[in-house]
């Protein structure tokens, strides 16, 4: 693996092309050639920081080109930082009711979250594990969840209201209905893939139906299951924005609608930029988690 | 003859639909203490569903098995399974695998430390103390199925159903399994019912072999005393006069009384 990836390299050396490869070759020699690995972890890191590095400096400058003309709608990345120095460099501040720090405004979307979030991942992977392990639950259930799982976050949202009357339980129950399915439906494929032989250890060991859900359907379904949770928090972050929009108070959405409403362009974009990073972090940490879980669940 | 297994008149049809396929016709079958016996045929005759019927994962459509006087029809301890794909759990280690049966069946009778010094014991009978903390993707097919064997035994079955417990295995560690399987019934005298399509394997550990006939309505059609004396060394038998008949003998059965007719 690694020998072709050397020739390769050698090869660009040469006829020095491109920006990229020109940097990489660049960072290589300032390392002193102690170890072999040391120089090869240190090309690895340019190799995969180096090109989004470029690209993302790339678009920003043709952003701040496109923007500064007179008459621009949107603001150039320089005025943007300007305008939200201060977002950027206090988010702790608390003035009372919604004029507050966007650390306060991000953790209040997050806390939803995480209640509509937690509610869907111990709902999902009890129904999907219903679902999964019995046909008759499947045939009544399945058809169900197709069409329920097609309707949009945000229709659910004024059922929600009308059911709960306030902002914030409407706001985590449309996290929760959109966020379940994909869990449901990635947890009962898992169960249902479960080797057969699998099941005939735990008949012949006689586990009880008990210590069979926690010692070997959730372990053999276990990839599933956080297939699902990934896809959930992704959907989660996504419905909680526009939700919030609409019912006010302190979160991430309705800072974005209220920053709209006073024509704060350069606040709405840093909000994004906020937004696009959380679920970012959020995607890799669920990740990390299944990964961790399900260390030695592949089989041999 | 003291019947300590006893398959009693097992008839098996699978219905599918309209369509019904009758697998096992009258399997009559007396095992004693202590015995080890084989079942052998070409592949399609159901020997498989008749271990897994023994094994209580499958029901015999009419009949049943008896062990020691006493019907059994659902899976246990008692009759513990060696998979022909070793089926350990890949997300425990060596010893969590053989700990997990151990805790089901001796969770009143044996002290913590008292199962933990069993599942090393059982697992030292194999020779797989030494990987005990190994996941089961970081050892070889053959130490697989040699834990497979410990989380069998450490069940106190018994009787001890291997299917086809060798077969995925390469020829030398088969050699060495198999090896290591008889000294173990040497040694703990426990009644083994194998499920096997070799031959020279069902000579070498048998005291018994019974031949199916080929399916459907597979039935027993011959069962072979093989009186060898144990303990039995491979090389040995290689010219012996004894071996080599039961080796005929089983091969004339399989090959030209009850050839393989499906074009496989």
């Amino acid at each position: 693996m690694n020998m072709p990836v050397k020739k390769m390299e050698a090869e660009t050396i040469a006829p020095s092309a491109g920006p990229a490869a020109a940097a990489v070759v660049a960072m290589t020699p300032k390392r002193p050639p102690r170890s072999e690995a040391y120089a090869r972890m240190a090309k690895e890191t340019a190799v995969r920081v180096i090109p989004p590095l470029v690209v993302i400096v790339l678009l920003t400058l043709i952003w701040e080109l496109v923007c500064r003309r007179a008459g621009s709608t949107l603001p150039p990345p320089s005025k943007v930082f300007n305008d939200t120095r201060e977002l950027i460099f206090h988010p702790f501040f608390d003035n009372g009711g919604i004029d507050k720090g966007l650390f306060w405004h991000l953790s209040a979307s997050l806390q939803r979250v995480a209640y509509g979030y937690s509610i869907a991942a111990i709902v999902g992977i009890a129904l999907g594990t219903l679902v999964g392990q019995s046909v008759w639950a499947m045939r009544g259930l399945d058809p169900l969840f197709q069409v329920l799982r097609t309707i949009p976050p945000l229709a659910w949202l004024p059922l929600s209201l009308a059911a709960f009357r306030d902002g914030q339980p409407s706001a985590i129950f449309v996290i929760f209905i959109t966020s379940v399915w994909p869990i449901i439906i990635n947890t009962a494929v898992g169960i249902r893939n479960i080797p057969q032989d699998y099941r005939n250890v735990a008949a012949v060991v006689q586990l009880n139906p008990l210590e069979f859900f926690s010692k070997i359907m959730i372990p053999a379904a276990a990839p599933y299951i956080f297939t699902g949770l990934r896809i959930g928090i992704g959907l989660s972050w996504l419905a909680i924005v526009a939700a919030e929009m609409l019912i006010g108070g302190v979160g991430i959405g309705f800072f974005i609608w209220d920053a709209w409403n006073s024509s704060h362009i350069s606040e709405i974009i840093l909000a994004l930029f906020y937004v696009g990073i959380i679920g970012f972090v959020l995607d890799r940490l669920i990740a990390a988690l299944g990964k961790f879980v399900t260390h030695g669940t592949a089989q041999s | 003859m003291t019947a300590y297994l006893k398959l009693d008149h097992i008839d098996k049809t699978f219905t599918r639909g309209n369509a019904t396929t009758e697998v096992l016709k009258e399997i009559n079958l007396t095992i004693e203490k202590g015995e080890y016996v084989s079942i052998i045929g070409h592949s399609g005759c159901g020997k498989s569903t008749l271990l897994n019927i023994i094994a209580g994962l499958t029901t015999a459509t009419t009949g049943g098995v008896l062990l020691e006087n006493r019907e059994v029809n659902s899976p246990g301890p008692d009759r513990a399974v060696v998979f022909q794909n070793h089926s350990l759990l890949p997300w425990l280690t060596v010893y969590e695998n053989v700990k997990l049966g151990v805790d089901k069946v001796f969770s009143k009778t044996k002290t913590k430390a008292e199962r933990d010094a069993w599942v090393m014991h059982n697992l030292n009978l194999v020779q797989m103390a030494h990987a005990k903390d190994k996941r089961p993707s970081e050892i070889s097919g053959g130490m697989k199925q040699r834990v497979g064997i410990a989380r069998a035994l450490a069940m106190e079955p018994k009787v001890l159903l291997l299917d086809e417990p060798f077969g995925a295995l390469d020829a030398l560690t088969r050699a060495h399994l198999q090896d290591s399987v008889m000294a173990l019934h040497q040694k703990l005298g426990n009644t083994i019912l194998m499920i096997t399509h070799d031959v020279d394997e069902a000579v070498l550990l048998s005291d018994r072999i019974v031949m199916m006939t080929n399916g459907p309505s597979a039935r027993i059609g011959e069962v072979l005393d093989v009186p060898l004396a144990r303990p039995r060394k491979r090389l040995e038998l290689a010219s012996n006069a004894t071996y080599l008949k039961c080796r005929q003998r089983v091969l004339e059965f399989l090959y030209e009384r009850h050839r393989f007719v499906e074009a496989a």
